[in-house]
C-alpha cells in the first residue's frame, strides 16, 4: 500500500474526547427543542435591527468558507492538472461535505418558517431570480448532494475491500459508474461554490447604507470568492496538521509547502482587489477616520501576515510557520466575513446584538457534530492517505 | 467526445463582454406602476395625537403595546414592532421639533422585494408591497435589506410571521382608504394616487416656501416611494435616510443580473470546467 492511497485509520471509535462532543450535542439538542417550541427570541439575542447573528455569520457564512477545501484543492488538481495534490482531495472533500451539511442544518435552525424552506426546490414559480439569497439557497442544497456523491467512492472502496464477494462486486460496479460520471460531477462541484460563495458576498450589497461603505461594494462577490479559495487552502493545511498529529498520518509537508504557494497568490490578489476597490470608489478618506478604519486595517493585517510569512519558499517548508500562516489565513477570512455580516452592519443606534449563551452553545453543538462525524468517518472509511503501517513498511 | 477548450474560452469572453455592455441598459430603474396609490404625510400638520396608531390597530387586528411604565393603561409603542404597523415618533432638538409617522414606504423598487428569495414579499395590486405567508421561509433578509427598518419579525412565536403595513389593501379593495388617513383630524396623512399626491406635495411647498424644506421625500429617494413626505425640518433628522436616486436594489440587481444574465455564464463555465477536467483526466493528471 503506497503512502498516497487512502486507508481507514482504524482504532476504537469511543474516546473521552468523543464523549465530550456527545455531551455538547445533547445540550445543543435540548436547546434546539426549546428554540422550536418557543421561537427564536427565546434562545437568541437576535432582534429586528440585527435579524442575522452568530448562526448566519459564523455557522453559515464562515462555516461554508471553511468548507471550501474541497473546492480549492479541486481547482488545483482537476483544472490546473496538478495531480501530485491528489492525496489531499478526499480529506478536503470530507470536511467540505460535513461543513456544508452542517451549514445547511444551521439554516434550518435559523429560519423562522423552515417548513417552507424545504419547498423551495419544488416551487420554481416562487423563485426570485434577482435574489442573491435564492442563488445561495439553491446552490448550497445542490452542492451538499454533489459533495456526498464526490465522497461516495470511499464507501465503494470499503465495500470492495470488505472480503464479502457480493459486496466487493457491488463496490467494483459502483466505482465503475463513478469513473464514468466523475468529470461531470467534479465540474459541478467547481461551478456551484464559484456561484454561491460569490453570491454570499452579493447578499450584503442589499444592506445598502446600513453596511459601512468600506465593506459595501459591487466587488463583494469577487472578494468573497477570492478569499474563500484562500481559506480553502488554509483549511487543508490546518486539517493536515491536526489529523497528522492526532492520527499519526504523514503530514505531506513538501506538498503543503507547495500548496501554500497558491495561497500567497490568492492572498496577494485579494489585497490588490480590496485596495483597488477603495481607491476606485473614492473612499480613501474612510481609511483613517474611526473604529471602522481600524477594523479595516486589522483585516488587512490578517490577510497580509500569512502572505509575508509564506513569501519565501524556504520558510514554507518549516511546518510550524506553515501552520501558523494557515491559521492566520482562516482567521483573516473569518473576520472579513464577520465584519461584512455583523460588525460593519449598522442598523441604527437603538439596536445592539451580542450572541446569547444559548446561541453560542447551539453553534458549539453544530461544530461538535462536525468533528465527531469526521473522526468516525476517517476511522472507518478510506479517506486519509497513507497509514502508520504504510509508513513503517 | 472531445471538448475544445479554446472555443469555450472564446465563447465565454464574448458573452462576458456583451453582458458588461448591457449592464446599464438591461437594468433601468423601475417606474412606479401605473395604478400606484400611496399616502402623503405632512409633518407641519401632524399634532402627534396618535389617532392613526389606534385606527391602524383596529383595522388590522393588532393588540396594543403597553410598556411597564404605562401600568397597562396606555398604548405606547416605542417604535414599529411585531404588533405595530404604524407609529408616531417625536424628533426634538433645541427649539426645533416635529412628529414623524413611520410605516411601510411602499418603495417603487423595494429592497425587501429584491431580497426575498421566494417572492413572499412582492409589489402586488396598486404597487402595494404585501406579504405571503404560504411562501415566506422566515429568513429575515427583508429586514436586512429594508433601508427604513420596516418589516418586523415575531421573535416570540414558533410559527413567526413578517409584520408590516400593507396600506390597508383590504379596505382599499372595498373602495375605502387606509385607516390612518381616514381618521387623521388634521389631514396630516392623506390617501390618493401617487401622481395626485406628488402634485399636492409640490403645491404645498410652492405655496409656503418659507415653511417647507424644498423637497418631497420619496419622489426619487432610493428609486422613489409610494408614501411621500413633506416637512419643515430636514428629512434625515426625522430618521429618513439619505439614499440617492438609485437604491441598493438597483445596484445589487445590476451585479447579480449581469453575472447570471440568461444563465449564460454559469452554463458556459460548467462546459469549460467539464471540458478541462475530461482532458486532464485523459492525460492522467487527476485520476479520481
Amino acid at each position: 500500500m503506497s503512502h498516497d492511497t487512502p486507508a481507514p485509520v482504524g482504532g476504537r471509535i469511543v474516546s473521552p474526547f468523543l464523549s465530550g462532543l456527545l455531551g455538547l450535542m445533547a445540550l445543543a439538542g435540548l436547546l434546539l427543542l426549546w428554540r422550536f417550541a418557543a421561537g427564536l427570541g427565546a434562545v437568541t439575542a437576535l432582534n429586528d435591527g440585527y435579524p442575522w447573528g452568530l448562526w448566519i455569520a459564523f455557522d453559515v457564512v464562515v462555516g461554508t468558507a471553511l468548507a471550501c477545501g474541497g473546492y480549492a484543492v479541486a481547482i488545483l488538481v482537476y483544472i490546473l492538472n496538478r495531480g501530485e495534490y491528489h492525496p489531499l482531495v478526499r480529506p478536503a472533500v470530507l470536511t467540505s461535505a460535513l461543513g456544508y451539511t452542517l451549514a445547511g442544518a444551521a439554516i434550518v435552525i435559523d429560519v423562522g418558517r423552515y417548513w417552507n424552506l424545504f419547498l423551495i426546490p419544488v416551487r420554481p414559480w416562487t423563485w426570485n431570480l434577482h435574489s442573491p439569497l435564492l442563488e445561495v439557497a439553491l446552490c448550497v442544497m445542490a452542492y451538499i448532494v454533489v459533495l456526498w456523491i464526490e465522497l461516495s467512492p470511499a464507501l465503494f472502496e470499503k465495500w470492495r475491500a470488505s472480503g464479502d464477494e457480493a459486496r466487493a462486486q457491488k463496490g467494483e460496479r459502483w466505482l465503475g459508474v463513478w469513473g464514468k460520471i466523475a468529470a461531470f460531477v467534479i465540474a459541478l462541484g467547481l461551478l456551484l461554490p464559484t456561484m454561491h460563495q460569490s453570491s454570499l458576498g452579493t447578499v450584503m450589497m442589499l444592506a445598502g447604507h446600513k453596511l459601512h461603505p468600506l465593506w459595501n461594494t459591487p466587488m463583494l462577490p469577487l472578494l468573497f470568492l477570492v478569499s474563500c479559495i484562500g481559506m480553502g487552502y488554509g483549511v487543508v493545511i490546518f486539517e493536515s496538521a491536526v489529523s497528522g498529529a492526532v492520527f499519526g498520518r504523514p503530514r505531506h509537508t513538501a506538498m503543503l509547502a507547495k500548496l501554500s504557494g497558491a495561497m500567497v497568490v490568492v492572498l496577494g490578489l485579494y489585497l490588490v482587489l480590496r485596495f483597488a476597490d477603495v481607491v476606485i470608489r473614492g473612499k480613501l478618506g474612510l481609511l483613517f477616520r474611526d473604529g471602522y478604519s481600524l477594523l479595516f486595517w486589522l483585516e488587512i493585517a490578517l490577510f497580509a501576515a500569512p502572505m509575508v510569512m509564506l513569501m519565501d519558499a524556504g520558510r514554507r517548508r518549516n511546518f510550524p510557520t506553515l501552520f501558523r500562516a494557515a491559521t492566520l489565513m482562516l482567521l483573516a477570512g473569518a473576520v472579513y466575513r464577520f465584519d461584512t455580516y455583523l460588525v460593519a452592519f449598522r442598523p441604527g443606534a437603538q439596536w445592539a446584538y451580542f450572541p446569547s449563551l444559548w446561541e453560542i452553545l447551539i453553534t458549539a453543538g453544530v461544530v461538535a457534530v462536525e468533528i465527531a462525524a469526521y473522526i468516525v468517518i476517517v476511522k472507518r472509511f478510506p479517506v486519509l492517505a497513507g497509514g502508520r503501517s504504510a509508513e513503517s513498511a | 467526445m472531445s471538448v475544445d477548450r479554446r472555443t469555450f474560452l472564446k465563447g465565454a469572453a464574448v458573452a462576458a463582454a456583451a453582458g458588461a455592455a448591457e449592464v446599464q441598459a438591461a437594468h433601468p430603474a423601475p417606474e412606479p406602476p401605473s395604478d400606484a396609490v400611496g399616502m402623503l404625510y405632512d409633518a407641519t400638520l401632524c399634532i402627534g395625537c396618535k389617532t392613526c396608531v389606534v385606527a391602524c390597530r383596529e383595522a388590522n387586528g393588532l393588540k396594543p403595546v403597553t410598556p411597564d411604565w404605562t401600568d397597562g393603561l396606555w398604548d405606547a409603542p416605542p417604535g414599529l414592532d411585531e404588533h405595530t404597523k404604524n407609529v408616531i415618533e417625536l424628533y426634538r432638538e433645541g427649539d426645533e421639533q416635529s412628529y414623524v409617522k413611520r410605516q411601510c414606504m411602499h418603495c417603487v423598487d423595494p429592497g425587501c422585494v429584491a431580497a426575498c428569495p421566494v417572492k413572499a414579499l412582492e409589489k402586488r395590486k396598486f404597487g402595494i408591497v404585501t406579504w405571503d405567508g404560504d411562501r415566506c421561509i422566515g429568513c429575515r433578509y427583508c429586514q436586512v435589506a429594508c433601508p427604513y427598518e420596516v418589516p418586523k419579525f415575531e421573535w416570540e412565536s414558533p410559527v413567526p410571521k413578517i409584520v408590516k403595513c400593507e396600506l390597508c389593501l383590504h379596505r382599499i379593495e372595498e373602495g375605502g382608504q387606509p385607516a390612518c388617513c381616514e381618521v387623521c383630524p388634521r389631514g396630516a396623512i392623506i390617501y390618493g394616487t401617487r401622481k395626485e399626491l406628488l402634485a399636492e406635495a409640490k403645491r404645498r411647498i410652492a405655496a409656503k416656501p418659507d415653511l417647507y424644506v424644498q423637497k418631497v421625500y420619496g419622489e426619487h429617494d432610493g428609486g422613489g416611494t409610494q408614501v411621500l413626505y413633506v416637512s419643515h425640518v430636514p428629512f434625515e433628522k426625522l430618521g429618513l435616510p439619505v439614499l440617492g436616486e438609485r437604491g441598493a436594489a438597483a445596484a445589487t440587481r445590476s451585479v447579480q443580473g449581469t453575472i447570471y444574465k440568461g444563465f449564460v455564464a454559469p452554463v458556459a463555465l460548467y462546459a469549460i470546467l467539464a471540458g478541462v477536467i475530461i482532458r486532464n483526466r485523459r492525460s492522467g493528471g487527476g485520476e479520481a
